[in-house]
């Protein structure tokens, strides 16, 4: 029962923060901005939802299998987020941004 | 040279752990077919690993008794930075101030770098624009994100993480 609650609670609040990326990547000046509001999704909508989920599989194979996905999941996405970011400013996308390089640290 | 067969003797433990264990718990099926379907896929495995050189340096697999505290300290970060951009994205003015700034991994080696750059890009609001020579272009969404990533903390808790 409160397994129930605490696991719908993550639900909703994961499928809030996909909601919310999904209405930042909309609302996002330019394309790196609209990257950021992605990642929202990405990573704090993954995590709740799957633990989420995982409060449902309750202590079985199934919950291991999920944290593997989950990890999975988390390793790889900023893989991709790092490639297409990459790709973008390689291909000569400038950032639309002050570029500050005496505020960088060492 | 013995240490480097040391090294590639330990690496090839643990991967052999690591997928034993992957193994076992993807099915939970423990009929003799299964497991040897298993034994062949870790021995494909080995080849493809051996093939790429993985037994010839020092590899992640070592950091993987460490990584539970690491995440852990990550998951607060990501919860922290989501709940600013989230707020930002909800925000009617959308008070953004992007920012490009370059930082210095403190990490040696080319798997602390990945895992800085990977760590920054997994919390909200910072993403890895370019690594090279342990140099990091990271974008900022706002002028607070940034500061805090010039403050070094990811940076000094990924260094602690690849060193000790």
């Amino acid at each position: 029962m409160l397994l129930d609650i605490l696991s719908w609670i993550l639900l909703c609040l994961g499928g809030g923060f996909v909601l919310v990326g999904g209405i930042g990547a909309l609302r996002m000046p330019n394309f790196y901005t609209r990257m950021h509001a992605a990642s929202l999704t990405d990573s704090t909508g993954s995590i709740l939802i799957v633990v989420g989920v995982m409060c449902q599989a309750g202590l079985s194979l199934a919950t291991i299998k999920l944290l593997t996905i989950l990890i999975f999941l988390l390793l790889t996405g900023p893989t991709a987020t790092y490639a297409l970011a990459n790709a973008a400013l390689l291909s000569g996308m400038k950032p639309q941004a002050d570029t500050d390089e005496g505020r960088s640290s060492s | 040279m013995n240490d480097q067969v040391n090294k590639g003797v330990e690496n090839f433990l643990m991967l052999l752990a690591l997928l034993i264990l992957a193994w076992l718990l993807w099915s939970g099926i423990y009929k003799l077919l299964l497991l040897g379907l298993g034994a062949f896929s870790c021995l494909l495995c080995f080849y493809i690993a051996y093939r790429i050189g993985f037994f010839k340096r020092a590899s992640g697999l070592r950091l993987i008794p460490s990584l539970p505290k690491y995440w852990f300290a990550l998951l607060i970060d990501i919860i922290k930075s989501s709940i600013d951009v989230a707020k930002i994205v909800l925000n009617p003015k959308l008070p953004i101030s992007p920012v490009v700034v370059e930082i210095d991994a403190m990490s040696k080696g080319s798997i602390g770098h990945a895992i800085l750059g990977n760590a920054i890009t997994l919390s909200p609001g910072t993403v890895t624009l370019d690594v090279h020579n342990g140099r990091l272009r990271v974008h900022c969404l706002t002028r607070k994100s940034a500061d805090e990533l010039l403050a070094g903390e990811i940076n000094r808790r990924t260094s602690l993480l690849t060193h000790d």
